[in-house]
């Protein structure tokens, strides 16, 4: 199929001035159970192409399941039609970008080179896991599963561009709920929304603990359900990778997305209360926090060898020593904005255009481990593993909720406590993290299900952090 | 002429069956131009043509599904459905039996058509930026054609196509202060648009004046039939989901527990005769007229899929696999539109929520943002724009006793986002008085 594209495409005559193809094909398949249950097996073959052109200054795309000759002829007649009925007043001249012209391959570790697993071992697998789940009659639902995706990817331009790049993912994921006494509580594996997503093969299952994970998140659902609220006030807040993830995203990621700050995402995902002139002066947070734009990190979920728009990834810090440097800002809106950012022009299939999207987002480690950092709390609260999030539309004022929190006092954990929640201001709640871990408290998580854009997009990003701590934050729990 | 095109795929799936197979169709296809704006101007605009087909192939009780993208050209999708359901047929082979497959095997068939009487899509763009000239008009829209259809090999065949359009736009006064509208449609109205254009731009005087901040607290607030979308929203996150319900994850187990109850004002149903969103399923089950979910307060009904009734023994309802409401309708009631800032008084006027979220699912608690035109109201006079307000408060107390009142109009309010596709769902919804509400940051 790629070689075919690849002749049809160059036999088309664009006439304009820029013309690029983006092929994606994507498969995968949904394996689980449920209370011991098979539940149904589902898979995908997701196929397209969108051609896009810069004309006379104008920009149009078109997107087409028809990989027919005629079908790319008709996307790119429908592109140019576009470009030349917005070229009057479109918010941008399109014809002063540079685009790249990338030639190259890429491909992520891969499940071809993973430890072989059939369908039906994989199906064995989650039942065994499942089976362990139901320890006494509070356990009540009980889930698992593993969602594999293969990506294939062909970026073309009318001059000679060439890029394939080749994706591998694997998501596994598990949730308990228990219930008695009038209260509900769900415990999962990294998260219920995937927060273990990695690319690569099934040496994933392992990392991700699926194997033998069954009985422990089920016991630590029941020990939720028995656990006093979490504690309100203002203390220390210990953060473990699966919320560092979460806190990242969406305090530091969404804000820095250079699109949002140009106004573009102002009528549905918001904008951002970080402007232009902040770059390379603002502190963003504690002499403790840096940032990097990483999609060169192979296994995380979004790593990469080119966007959307052709431009090389490479490793940037955009926060370092608490000072900010750089937006997530792809090609296009860095020539709008007329400043520096990184290759995050992003699109979630064939049938979206390419928007500023994070994509590998993440916290680079300190020198504490978990037990130093433990020792040096009076008063505080650990938690991990989001389960809500919502933050204000210039991702500032922000209130997030984990699965499973910890009370520590005097240096020491006391006892498990349930529905943490607490909130804060981005603007200042970097400033207030007083201890980096290392490596020993690090982890690479993501999720498949970022939401921005018009129209709407989900697409993969990944998150790696260390566990971090902040002082004098407002913690509180449920309602008694 | 793409109804034909479907039947045709349909008659060609049943030709690849093998002796006690049986199959499912659902086709989901849209041709749509989507056009961004911001400052007034146009960002990004392009068309976007798809066809996505969920196949299940059926043997007995064992079965299996795929989606797959097809070109909408026959022979060649032919060729490609000859070969998917020989691939599913071999997975087949890996897949235990399935307890809980229910099959709609009576069949309903039956259409809903619309011819398209929308204009070239430019031509609307022309019409808005012409509008838009000295605004900061952001915004967005999407016009086209959207079909779906369903087949099995039991002979049921159910079409629905409709062309629509979108325009959901913001006006900003300045930094995070704007006025949010939308028109939607079969058919664009050039003078429509405008009036509907210069009544937002009229608000935007009210922006303009000087951002009030105010403490957290508890304060009286009127929610528009906008805002309080937001927060029945939030309903839907499996809230009225049987499974969901049954295994203890429904934020409303203590509503259907008869624990807790909503004010008698309140009264919610699934009205899928008087919605958008197709009359059948992509199972191919089709919905009843209309589902009660909460009368007069009490909870009434949920949503079952044809899963949930097999597995719990009970009568499925036309609820889609993730039993969510499509075609919402809340109550109205008494307060009359015109008397809305009278009878607020003194408090908020929220125009939007803001991603929200569970901050206590057990009871129902959510947390959001206030967005675009929120007002500080005295006496029944807007006072100020209100800078940005995080809440945190029970649906149970929102939407209980502290429930002051609903308007009597309602809104139509049509979803415009669209993951994956674009969608069909809408809510018809009053607006709502609160005598507290809970701010926290």
């Amino acid at each position: 199929m790629i070689e075919e594209i690849k002749q049809r495409f160059r036999a088309l005559k664009p006439g304009t001035a820029f013309c690029a193809l983006r092929f994606v094909e994507e498969t995968g398949e949904r394996l689980e159970v449920r209370q011991d249950v098979e539940q149904p097996l589902t898979s995908q073959t997701d196929r397209g192409v969108m051609i896009t052109v810069i004309d006379g200054g104008g920009y149009g795309y078109a997107a087409t399941s028809d990989l027919s000759t005629a079908g790319l002829q008709a996307a790119l007649d429908r592109a140019r039609a576009w470009a030349a009925a917005t070229r009057s007043h479109s918010v941008f001249d399109y014809g002063k970008v540079a685009l790249p012209r990338p030639t190259g391959r890429y491909q992520s570790p891969s499940l071809s080179q993973s430890p072989r697993w059939t369908r039906r071992e994989l199906l064995d697998l989650l039942m065994a896991e499942s089976r362990a789940c139901k320890l006494d009659d509070r356990i009540v639902d009980w889930h698992a599963f593993i969602e594999r995706k293969q990506s294939r990817q062909l970026y073309l331009t009318h001059d000679g561009a060439e890029v394939e790049q080749l994706f591998d993912f694997v998501m596994p994921g598990l949730a308990v709920t228990a219930y008695g006494d009038g209260d509900s509580q769900t415990r999962s594996l990294g998260g219920q929304y995937n927060g273990y997503c990695r690319q690569g093969g099934f040496e994933i299952l392992q990392q991700a603990g699926l194997i033998g994970a069954g009985r422990r998140v089920a016991e630590e659902a029941i020990e939720l359900l028995t656990a006093p609220n979490c504690p309100s006030g203002t203390m220390d807040l210990l953060l473990k990778p699966e919320q560092m993830m979460l806190q990242i995203h969406e305090s530091i990621g969404h804000p820095l997305e250079l699109d949002r700050i140009l106004g573009d995402e102002r009528n549905y995902a918001g904008t951002s209360f970080v402007t232009l002139d902040m770059f390379g002066q603002y502190q963003y947070g504690s002499e403790l926090l840096n940032v990097s734009y990483d999609p060169t990190l192979a296994h995380e979920f979004a790593a990469f060898g080119w966007d959307d728009d052709g431009t090389a990834g490479a490793k940037t810090l955009l926060i370092k020593r608490g000072k900010l440097l750089k937006p997530l800002g792809g090609a296009i809106s860095q020539a709008r904005a007329g400043i520096d950012g990184v290759a995050n022009s992003r699109a979630c299939s064939w049938n979206r255009a390419p928007i500023d999207r994070m994509a590998n987002l993440n916290v680079e480690p300190g020198d504490k481990t978990l037990a130093e950092m433990i020792a040096g709390i009076e008063r505080g609260v650990m938690m991990d593993t989001n389960v809500s999030w919502s933050i204000d539309d210039s991702r500032n004022k922000f209130q997030f909720g984990c699965e499973q929190g910890w009370l520590i006092e005097n240096g020491e954990i006391r006892h498990v406590v349930k529905n943490p929640n607490y909130r804060g201001i981005s603007a200042t709640f970097w400033r207030s993290l007083k201890a980096v871990g290392n490596m020993s408290t690090f982890d690479v998580m993501g999720t498949p299900y970022c939401g921005k854009g018009e129209p709407s997009q989900v697409i993969r990003v990944g998150h790696a952090s260390p566990a971090c701590l902040f002082g004098n934050v407002d913690v509180f729990g449920a309602e008694e | 002429m793409i109804k034909q095109y479907f039947h045709d795929l349909a008659d060609h799936l049943a030709a690849q069956l093998q002796r006690g197979e049986d199959y499912t169709a659902w086709l989901a296809g849209e041709r749509s131009d989507f056009v961004r704006f911001n400052h007034g101007k146009v960002r990004q605009a392009g068309e976007v043509s798809q066809l996505y087909l969920t196949l299940r192939l059926i043997q007995g009780q064992k079965h299996v599904s795929s989606q797959l993208t097809l070109a909408g050209r026959l022979d060649d999708d032919r060729g490609q459905l000859s070969a998917e359901v020989a691939r599913l047929r071999t997975m087949l082979a890996d897949v235990a039996a399935d307890p809980h497959l229910l099959l709609n095997t009576a069949p309903q068939s039956g259409e809903h058509i619309e011819p398209s009487r929308l204009p070239a899509a430019e031509a609307i763009v022309d019409d808005v930026v012409n509008a838009a000239n000295g605004f900061d008009f952001v915004g967005f829209l999407a016009c086209g054609p959207v079909f779906n259809g369903f087949a099995n090999s039991w002979g049921q065949r159910n079409w629905q196509e409709k062309a629509s359009f979108s325009l959901d736009w913001s006006l900003y006064a300045g930094g995070d202060k704007a006025v949010k509208a939308g028109y939607a449609g079969t058919e664009w109205d050039r003078d429509a648009f405008r009036a509907k254009f210069d009544h937002a731009a009229a608000q935007l005087l009210l922006l303009q004046r000087p951002a009030k901040t105010i403490a957290p607290g508890s304060y009286r607030a009127y929610l528009t039939p906008g805002a309080l979308a937001e927060v029945i929203g939030m309903l839907n996150w499996g809230g009225f989901s049987e499974k969901q319900l049954r295994s203890k994850r429904s934020s409303l187990i203590r509503l259907a527990d008869g624990e807790q109850a909503l004010n008698p004002m309140v009264s919610l149903l699934e009205h899928t005769a008087e919605g958008l969103a197709p009359a059948f399923q992509s199972e191919g089950f089709i919905k009843p007229a209309k589902v009660d979910l909460v009368r007069e307060g009490r909870f009434a009904g949920s949503l079952i899929s044809p899963r949930s009734a097999k597995e719990y023994g009970i009568a499925a309802n036309g609820g889609n696999e993730g039993e969510i409401m499509e075609s919402l309708q809340m109550a109205g009631g008494e307060l009359a539109q015109a008397r809305i800032l009278a009878e607020l008084g003194t408090g908020l006027y929220i125009s939007n929520l803001w991603y929200l979220n569970f901050s206590d699912r057990m009871n129902c608690r959510l947390t959001g943002m206030t967005r675009f035109a929120t007002f500080w109201v005295e006496n029944g006079e807007i006072v100020a724009p209100l800078n940005v307000m995080r809440f945190d408060d029970s649906v149970y107390r929102m939407l209980g006793k502290n429930l002051e009142a609903l308007t009597r109009e309602r809104e139509l309010l049509v979803e415009t986002q669209t993951y994956g596709s674009r969608q069909t769902s809408s809510q018809l919804l009053p607006g709502a008085l609160l005598s507290e509400m809970a701010l926290v940051l």
